[in-house]
């Protein structure tokens, strides 16, 4: 048994499935300690923030003026102006600028709109606020000054003033900054950092997802249990007892297979109403629909050991038939069972997502779960909007987790069947 | 004992029109099919035939381990009763085997000793204590010349194939059931161990006085060992009677054709008074 255990450890992709999948689970154990909180907890106005960290502008600017002298950090950073141009002009105020010298006859065939210095040169030479040249409209030339001012507002080295309102209703500056200010991050009283951004509701993506993968293995788990249990228990009687007893049993077995699995899901769940579908209760369901094809394989499995002339044997000493399946059967199935189990997880983990995929997994009101993640993603059309931190992760962490379990499972296949060995 | 004198003894195991049909869909196989036979106390008889020809459905049959399509067994001169686990438990104390593959025989999960202590609890129940059940494990592999010492807590794949086998022989010393069936315990053997483990199959009959029902497809080795053949083809039995007069003075045209088949009949068994002889 240590031996066999040993072997398994020695084969790679055992190895790999396995450190995936505990990666995954204790990344997902261990992050809510760091963050704790309701995963399902609405922290933006709105939806869909990308990923980043968010520094509250009101508390920024209160932190740098109202504080003490010290607390005004200068830093001449390498190349901050042409960053801070970069980000004021959009691609679009881009390519507003070609065309504005394309219509003071610039060759623009030749112009980068991502060289900035390039295009900045070319619009210092020939644009003059002062003289709106012919052929262009109002409108056009006003949003050029905008752009031009903002260029010169960049650029220039004034400092800004912050403004209040005193007891008689007059603006006055209480403080200034430059641009080569800068406060730190921890002194800014409100910022939260979203690695993977929010969902169509608000809620810290990583955070729910998170909650969500464990909710889903533990899913996965409870079904594989209950299918492998089920399983294991009606194969060993049918292919081990035979007679009338196979004959009920296979046709049972037929019968969950003739109907397609996926779909007796659906009506089952369907039929059990949204109130009443808990985390628990679509488990049980799916492991109560998967369980058809571990007994069949089970059964093969035992009728071909059941003539064996060490079972032969342990009928001669007088063992009874429960001790005969159990140590003379099981044990020759273990490694077998093993890796139906894995591969029920597996199943367990996608038939939940492709349930709530269809708004038939657990009620969404209380946990998140991986299917219910995708779901939302779908409903509120992040897939089409562009929006792929809150998709794309979901799928990510699916695929990884069921691809570490098929991978363990692989793994012990090239272990316990020394035909497949490469 | 002569072999009148053997065919006077009680009867032990009888057999009337036994026919075992296996059926697997459409296709039907008649691998045993309405054979006859008597058994005697301390007798050991040789079912021979080629591969396939149902000896070891036969077997089967008569350890209780396969159904039985129609005809009846006979035991100790009534009819078997195998029905209940309480019946089983009692026939399977007159009737122990030893089967042709050591390898397969054995429960690769547990230590030889549990093999060892499933006869004893058998024999002498579990309540035995535990000076006498390792006197009694350290006895019966002795009997076959294994070290108890040495195969304590060992698994079987640590063992010989021969070894293997030898330890079933302890088995059946430790069980002393009526009858031993033995099918083709020796083809999976190496030569050298064959001989071995004939030799102790045979010392441990005179030990016991036990009938042993040997199967086998070698004439010349039933022969060698047994009192009364039977030959069987495709099911049927051919051919019975005393060893010598079923291979000296073969009547079926079968049991001519499995005696010409071994060439080396003579040699290997030292059986030259088989074509010179009494006659
Ligand atoms: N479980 C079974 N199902 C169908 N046919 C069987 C089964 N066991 C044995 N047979 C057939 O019965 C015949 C006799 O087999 P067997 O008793 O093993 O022969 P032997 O032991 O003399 O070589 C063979 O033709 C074999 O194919
Ligand atoms: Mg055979």
């Amino acid at each position: 048994m240590r031996h066999m255990i040993r072997n398994v450890f020695h084969s790679p992709k055992f190895v790999w499935g396995f450190g995936i999948f505990v990666f995954i689970l204790i990344f997902c154990i261990v992050y809510p300690l760091f963050n704790p909180g309701n995963p399902l907890e609405m922290l933006q106005v709105g939806g869909f923030a990308a990923p980043g960290t968010y520094v509250n502008v009101y508390d920024t600017v209160a932190a740098d003026i109202n504080k003490e002298e010290t607390l005004k950090i200068k830093f001449r950073l390498p190349g901050a102006d042409e960053k801070r141009l970069e980000s004021v002009l959009s691609a679009d105020d881009r390519n507003t600028m070609l065309k504005f010298l394309a219509k003071v006859g610039v060759d623009t065939s030749e112009v980068d709109v991502e060289d900035l210095d390039q295009l900045l040169e070319l619009w210092e030479k020939y644009f003059d606020p002062t003289s709106q040249p012919k052929g262009i409209t109002r409108a056009d030339w006003n949003k050029y000054k905008r752009i031009n001012n903002a260029i010169n507002r960049i650029s220039s080295t004034d400092r800004r003033s912050v403004s209040e309102k005193d007891q008689d209703g007059q603006m006055a500056a209480v403080g200034d900054f430059s641009s080569i200010d800068y406060v730190s991050v921890d002194e800014v009283a409100n910022h939260i950092t979203l690695p993977l951004g929010t969902d169509n509701f608000g809620r810290d993506m990583l955070k729910e997802l998170v909650s969500a993968t464990l909710t889903s293995v533990e899913m996965g788990f409870i079904a594989g249990t209950v299918a492998t249990i089920i399983g294991l228990l009606f194969g060993l009687l049918a292919g081990y007892v035979g007679g009338v007893l196979d004959d009920i049993i296979t046709f049972i077995t037929n019968l969950f297979t003739v109907i397609p699995g996926f779909v007796l899901l659906i009506l089952i769940s369907f039929s059990i109403g949204q109130e009443q579908r808990g985390v628990t209760t679509v488990a049980l369901v799916i492991g109560l629909t998967g369980w058809t094809w571990t007994a069949r394989s089970v059964r093969s499995q035992v009728i071909s050991l059941r003539n064996r002339d060490h079972v032969n044997l342990s009928k001669l000493s007088g063992h009874s038939l429960f001790r005969i399946i159990l140590s003379d059967i099981l044990p020759y199935i273990m490694s077998y069972v093993v890796m139906a189990f894995i591969l029920q997880v597996s199943s367990g983990i996608l038939s939940e997502a492709q349930l709530s995929l269809l708004g038939l997994g657990p009620k969404s009101t209380e946990t998140p779960t991986l299917g219910l993640m995708m779901n939302w993603s779908m409903l509120y059309k992040a897939h089409t909007s562009g929006y792929w931190w809150a998709y794309f992760p979901i799928i990510l962490t699916i695929a990884g987790v069921s691809f570490s379990l098929n991978l363990m499972n692989t793994g012990l296949d090239q272990v316990f069947n020394p035909a497949l060995r490469d | 004992m002569t072999y009148e004198e053997l065919q006077n003894a009680p009867l032990c195991l009888s057999g009337r029109q036994l026919t075992k049909v296996f059926v697997n869909g459409k296709v039907s196989k008649t691998a045993v099919d309405h054979v006859d036979f008597d058994f005697h106390q301390g007798e050991v008889i040789s079912i021979v035939g080629e591969s396939g020809s149902g000896k070891t459905t036969l077997s089967k049959m008569l350890l209780g381990l396969l159904n039985v399509t129609s005809g009846t067994i006979y035991f100790k001169g009534e009819e078997r009763k195998i029905r209940t686990m309480a019946q089983r438990r009692a026939y399977w104390n007159g009737i122990q085997a030893i089967f042709q593959d050591p390898f397969s025989s054995y429960n690769i999960f547990h230590k030889i000793d549990a093999v060892l202590d499933d006869c004893i609890n058998m024999r002498y129940g579990r309540h035995i204590d535990k000076q006498k059940r390792e006197d009694l494990k350290t006895e019966a592999c002795s009997f076959v010349n294994l070290k108890y010492a040495e195969l304590t807590n060992k698994y079987p794949f640590e063992l010989s194939g021969g070894q293997m086998q030898r330890l079933m022989i302890a088995r059946i010393f430790l069980l002393k059931p009526q009858i031993l069936l033995a099918d083709e315990p020796t083809s999976m053997i190496d030569a050298c161990s064959r001989a071995t483990i004939l030799d102790m199959l045979l010392k441990l009959r005179d030990e016991t006085g036990m009938t042993v029902i040997f199967i086998t497809h070698d004439i010349g080795l039933a022969y060698y060992i047994s009192d009364t053949v039977y030959i069987m083809e495709h099911g049927k039995f051919v051919e019975s009677g005393s060893a010598d007069e079923v291979i000296l003075h073969p009547k079926a045209a079968y049991t001519k054709r499995l005696i010409s088949d071994v060439p080396k009949i003579h040699e290997e068994w030292n059986l030259d008074d088989v074509f010179t002889g009494e006659e």
